[in-house]
């Protein structure tokens, strides 16, 4: 009897929620779709980025290599390892 | 309607008329209810009954899951030095099918990816009943994208990572290689794989008709990049060891060598090399005898340098004080059918001296003086005949047989080295519990901090005496002067092994083994060097082995800022007084 009564008000109602939840998922669906494409955009990025990185730690892993260094020290520098009479031991 | 207008109907004539057209229309208002009622019908079963079928057959022909791989984790030094990163590439692959029905671009494609049309044109007509086909594995990111910028129909990139090893061949057996799917095939690669290896992600896309990907829908699961990995390696000795190694495997012309540097505090490896080595990055030289890590899977009879562990058992029975003596006159023995002798007759020497001297007729009565137990129960207990706990892959684990087997001749045998085998690994395990005070910590090829707990396998007061006992062979009237370093007290044993080959021992082959604590008065470091058939005339480790040892011991010390124990013995010119300098 008193749902009878209200019926004209709760349908309506109703309707304007169930409404409402349709444009909410349509905003949600679409934003998350947005936020994809830009995470997905950030992800390649993010891939350039760390073929650069390795490829600078390569790089720079090559020049620093002892070899390397031990190389161009002895035969460009005229660097050698001290012997042991080169050596003076600092006594505290 | 004409005739109705020219002819007047009577009334039956057009309630007749009338009543046919009403059934008329009621069969028209039928036919469209019915048609209504069928097309409700049809929607009802198209949208609830059969909508998991339909959507899955549109998704079917649009939706795509794709692989995202992931990264597999770095590897590096104890400092942080990458010893093995993984960059992107591109693999190029095709779908032979589609390809085919292009086949008027191969030329085109072949010309970019530098291979012979022909080769290609084979490679894809014998594949046709495939429709996937590594065209070309693991390209620069850059190269790859010219091709896939062609825009030829059925050719398609799949992103991947390659590994590099920046160290190359200063620690290609130490931290392996994976294979070309990214999984480890050797070395710390494969020990810690499940650690490095990621999880690959998926994600779904929508795909035209020609395979392009038109649209990211969702991340379906993100990719779980791997861990990195800190090794307990030290890149500086590391590569200190490997040229001290080359240098010596070239001047002896031997056939193969290993040197191991291990942490005694914590029972890190900070080096392990072998020679001859590889470049894991060049996948030509992957080649089994080249890529095995000898130090870990080679077993060999490590001679003399066993000695100590004798003395060790010796000490430890109470039988035996440092200062006891054996008279090894008249310079052989006799057990059972063979004769153990030594170079010269020493006479009534103390154990100290046995060592220095490498007598093997003293060694040989202070083991027969011993309950073969105890010598047993001594070389187990600092890892003989068992595998290190390192977990390092393919590590054998040494051959000790039981005691209750041994006779006289066998233990006389064995205290000179023979009879028994071990790695070069396993050895330096021995010595560096030696050099604990007798306590065991497991070995480990990760970085560990912190103290690290161990078994006390030894009474530390043996252990201690033990590593004074070894300072005389380094010092003068010693098998291993060319042991000495600079500034500090070092303590060793030298070993010289024929190689045993099928039906008994070879006179002209040997291992040359040195194996070493610095500095003596509390170890820090323990070394084990072994050469394989020094083929020149020197052969002895004293000679070959202990000089590597030198020169990496002088280098490691000062890296890892040890302070000199041993002032007194250095030169008065080299030794400057703080307050003498500005």
């Amino acid at each position: 009897m008193k749902i009878g009564k209200l019926m004209p008000i709760v349908l309506p109602v109703l309707w304007l929620a169930v409404l409402g939840s349709a444009m909410q998922v349509i905003y949600a669906r679409h934003n998350a779709r947005n936020m994809f494409v830009h995470l997905e955009k950030l992800n390649a990025e993010r891939d350039s980025l760390e073929m650069e990185w390795g490829r600078l730690q390569l790089e720079q892993s090559y020049w620093s290599s002892h070899a390397f260094v031990e190389r161009v020290a002895s035969a460009k520098l005229q660097m050698s390892l001290p012997q042991t009479h080169d050596v003076r031991i600092v006594r505290p | 309607m004409k005739s109705r207008s020219s002819v007047k109907p009577r009334c039956g004539e057009y309630d007749a008329q009338a009543k046919s057209y009403r059934w008329r229309s009621s069969v028209v208002l039928g036919l469209v209810v019915l048609g209504a009622f069928g097309l409700a019908a049809r929607a009802v079963e198209l949208q609830l009954l059969d909508h998991g079928f339909l959507a899955k057959q549109g998704d079917d022909r649009s939706m795509r899951v794709v692989k995202i791989a992931a990264h597999r984790g770095a590897i590096t030094d104890r400092a942080g030095e990458p010893l093995a990163i993984s960059t992107p590439v591109d693999s190029v692959w095709v779908n032979p099918q589609e390809l085919n029905d292009n086949i008027d671009q191969l030329p085109k494609l072949a010309k970019a990816l530098k291979q012979d049309p022909q080769f290609l044109a084979r490679r894809i007509t014998s594949n046709l009943d495939r429709e996937f086909l590594y065209l070309v594995r693991h390209m620069p990111p850059d190269q790859a994208g010219h091709i896939k910028a062609l825009g030829i129909p059925g050719v398609n990139l799949l992103r991947e990572y390659r590994r590099y090893y920046p160290a190359g061949e200063v620690a290609g057996h130490v931290v392996g290689f994976t294979t070309i799917d990214d999984t480890g095939q050797e070395g710390l690669e494969l020990c810690f794989d499940q650690l490095l290896n990621g999880e690959d992600g998926a994600k779904r896309v929508i795909q035209d008709l020609y395979g392009r990907y038109v649209e990211n829908v969702e991340s379906i699961r993100a990719p779980r990049p791997g861990r990195d990995l800190v090794t307990s390696i030290d890149l500086r000795i590391q590569y200190l060891a490997y040229r001290e190694l080359k240098a010596a495997m070239q001047e002896y012309r031997a056939q193969a060598g290993s040197v191991i540097v291990i942490d005694v505090d914590t029972g890190e490896v900070l080096a392990m090399v072998n020679q001859p080595s590889y470049n894991p990055n060049d996948r030509e030289q992957l080649k089994p005898g080249l890529y095995r890590n000898r130090a870990a899977t080679d077993i060999f009879e490590p001679g003399s340098s066993i000695k100590p562990f004798i003395m060790a058992a010796a000490l430890a029975s109470g039988q035996y004080r440092v200062d006891s003596v054996v008279d090894t006159s008249p310079g052989f023995l006799k057990v059972g059918t063979k004769v153990f002798e030594d170079e010269t007759n020493l006479g009534t020497v103390d154990l100290a001296t046995i060592l220095a001297k490498s007598s093997n007729v003293g060694t040989a009565k202070v083991a027969l003086s011993l309950k073969p137990e105890q010598i047993w129960k001594t070389l187990t207990g600092l890892g003989l005949g068992q595998v290190t706990g390192s977990g390092y892959p393919g590590e054998s684990a040494g051959m000790l047989s039981s005691y209750a087997h041994w006779r006289p001749i066998g233990i006389a045998t064995l205290s000179h080295g023979y009879g028994l085998s071990v790695t070069p690994l396993q050895l330096a395990h021995a010595y560096a519990t030696l050099g604990a005070g007798g306590i065991k910590r497991p070995l480990s090829f990760e970085r560990v901090s912190g103290p690290v707990p161990g078994e006390q396998v030894l009474d530390p007061k043996v252990a201690h005496e033990l590593v004074q006992l070894m300072e005389q062979v380094i010092e003068k009237g010693g098998t291993a002067t060319r042991a000495a370093v600079v500034g500090y007290r070092v303590s060793g044993k030298t070993g010289t092994a024929w190689k045993s080959f099928a039906g008994g021992y070879s006179t002209d082959k040997y291992m040359a083994v040195f194996a070493g604590l610095v500095p003596a008065s509390h170890p820090k470091i323990a070394t084990v060097v072994v050469i394989d058939e020094p083929s020149g005339d020197l052969h002895q480790g004293g000679t070959v082995a202990a000089p590597v040892f030198a020169n990496v011991m002088s280098g490691a010390l000062r890296l890892m800022d040890v302070p000199p124990d041993d002032l007194q013995n250095v030169p008065a010119a080299t030794l400057v007084q703080a307050s003498d300098t500005q």
